[in-house]
């Protein structure tokens, strides 16, 4: 069997809660997942399910209270695998007093790399990341999308095999999203692996080979994102527009339902099995233009929610 | 060892760009000053006024450096999360103590040497055209170079003042590690009297905390050979270097609490 990327077992953390007479709060229950290199798996919940959490321990920043976990079959703190390593915290923050070039100069020393080395590799990530002449001025100067940015950059710099990146598209505008889209699937092409957490279905959708949805701790599902049932389409919303009049009584016969939008525009709700197609054709032969089609389906939230109630009371004291 | 370098390379970077070398410019005007204001007073005496007052000086501004950035150096970083991407590069956390410290260090040289240097360059304006013969009935010599022994020993306990305030911002705030930094460095310079604390107090069990105290607490008053200098009283290099090895002692112990202390601490 081919080495994993990442590997866990039962691996739990708890929190002490409350000053006087503390009680343990567990942030993570047993998780165990599997992560094959060259994947990119997105590591899905909602706020506060663990996520953070689970990377803090892969990254060592917090110890786990029981449980293990292996980074390219090593064990955690392994300096030889922090090489091999990339991390781009959850709103990440660096020195304040330092230009971007010099953060990654510092952090380029702390690889051991040359100086030449160091520039080079410091240019071309930050020339990736699209920060441009910005990169001389001091960090402190920078917006929150910006800092993403650099965030990124460090946690590339180093060619790494596996990357962590916690909430990678937060606080980026939609430009900088789809760099960031570009960027990770760049980087898969390369035979990389990313592990990525996110509360957004539809940034798994665009990048996951596989998934993992954790809530309360737990790990709820894992696999592709595909065969979850929950993320089946269970109907269709279709928009269009001059729809005549005759052709709406029997539109409202076959669909689900029908909103007016504005004037003749409408938005028609098929089941799954509406064939979306047939109506498509049928009422653009009236004149009538499509203005979108999309399926529905349901989102990660409703099926955190769902989830989560699924677990229940007696799951969690 | 690189590794190490470059935590301290970069606390060098950041104390000269949160402007800490701003300090030596209220030094210089301090001892302009002092040494203009002296010098219409008797002649003779402006020398070791100057000498006294530089020598404090010197170690007052040190001990607001190593307090005030040293209570910062961890704890700034952990509270504001910038650890998160930096453990996670091929960095021990004993490295980016040890790192940190002697980098805070070197910031204290650099601003010991440019006080020192500045010392001597008024004391030499000032003795200039004094008299051979009322410059031999000094105790001291104006550019007197037991002077750099005081300054040397001014520095070694800034080192240890450092080492103290490293520790306690592992874990603590930086309002606490202050505090808790300037009680130990004001209860050390009472050492002597700790030990003999059974002759003053009569209760055994205050004494015998005394004593813990003696035996726990740094003896910084080792440090203080200030009044000797300015006096021309001499100082033994045998002296400086039992004092400087003390110290040496202390600061190990203090760093591989600190690293113990944080290498297990998780950042939440």
């Amino acid at each position: 069997m081919a080495m994993l990327a990442i590997r866990t077992r039962d691996l739990t953390k708890d929190f002490p809660v409350g000053f006087w007479r503390p009680r343990p709060y567990r942030a993570l229950d047993r998780l165990t997942l599997d992560v094959a290199q060259g994947e990119v798996f997105g590591f899905l919940g909602p706020n506060g399910a663990g996520k953070t959490t689970t990377l803090k321990l892969l990254m060592q920043l917090v110890f786990p209270s029981s449980g293990e976990a292996e980074i390219l079959g090593r064990p955690l703190g392994d300096l030889g695998v922090r090489r091999r390593t990339g991390y781009l915290p959850e709103n990440p923050y660096f020195y304040d007093h330092l230009t971007a070039e010099e953060l990654l100069d510092y952090y380029g020393r702390l690889f051991g790399m040359a100086a030449a080395d160091r520039r080079k590799r410091a240019a071309s990530a930050l020339d990736r990341l699209g920060v441009g002449a910005e990169r001389r001025l001091q960090l402190r100067k920078f917006s929150k999308g910006m800092l993403q940015r650099v965030g990124l950059a460090q946690a590339v710099f180093n060619e790494p095999d596996v990357l962590f990146l916690d909430e990678p598209m937060s606080g980026l505008d939609p430009l900088g999203r789809r760099d960031v889209r570009a960027l990770m699937l760049e980087l898969r092409d390369q035979g990389r692996t990313i592990f990525f957490s996110s509360h957004i279905l539809s940034d798994a959708e665009a990048l996951c080979s596989q998934v993992a949805i954790v809530a309360k701790g737990r790990l709820a599902a894992a696999g592709r994102l595909a065969d979850m049932r929950e993320f089946a389409v269970h109907g269709w919303e279709l928009v269009m527009a001059g729809v005549p009049a005759a052709a709406l009584d029997r539109v409202r016969q076959r669909a689900r339902r029908v909103l007016t939008i504005a004037g003749d525009r409408y938005a028609i709700e098929l089941a799954s099995d509406g064939r979306p197609e047939e109506m498509l054709r049928e009422l653009t032969a009236t004149g009538a233009t499509l203005v979108s089609l999309n399926p529905l389906r349901e989102t990660l939230e409703d099926v955190f929610v769902k989830r989560v109630e699924e677990m229940g009371e007696g799951a969690r004291g | 060892m690189k590794t190490i370098a470059s935590v301290a390379l970069a606390v060098f970077r950041e104390s000269v760009r949160d402007r800490v070398f701003y300090n030596l410019v209220l030094f210089a005007v301090l001892l302009v000053g002092a040494s203009i204001l002296i010098g219409q007073l008797t002649a003779g005496q402006d020398v070791k006024i100057i000498k006294d007052v530089g020598l404090a000086a010197t170690s007052l501004f040190g001990l607001f450096i190593a307090i005030f950035v040293g209570i910062n150096l961890v704890s700034k970083e952990v509270e504001r999360r910038s650890v998160y991407p930096l453990f996670a590069k091929p960095i021990r956390r004993s490295e980016f103590i040890v790192g940190k410290y002697l980098g805070l260090l070197l910031t204290l040289l650099a601003n010991m040497v440019v006080m020192a240097v500045a010392l001597y360059a008024v004391l030499f304006f000032l003795s200039r055209g004094v008299p051979a013969n009322i410059q031999s009935a000094w105790d001291a010599p104006a550019l007197d170079p037991a002077l750099l022994k005081a300054i040397a020993l001014i520095y070694v306990d800034l080192a240890l003042v450092t080492a103290i305030a490293v520790l306690f911002s592992t874990y603590s705030s930086p309002m606490l590690s202050a505090v808790f930094t300037i009680g130990i460095y004001v209860a050390g310079q009472f050492n002597t009297d700790l030990r003999r604390f059974d002759q003053i107090v009569s209760s055994p069990a205050a004494a015998a905390i005394g004593r813990v105290c003696y035996y726990v607490l740094p003896d910084f008053s080792r440090f203080d050979v200030k009044l000797a200098v300015v006096h021309g009283i001499p100082v033994p290099a045998a002296y400086v270097l039992a004092a400087a090895a003390y110290a040496a002692i202390y600061i190990a112990a203090l760093l591989f609490g600190a690293t113990v202390i944080f290498s297990r601490r998780d950042f939440k």
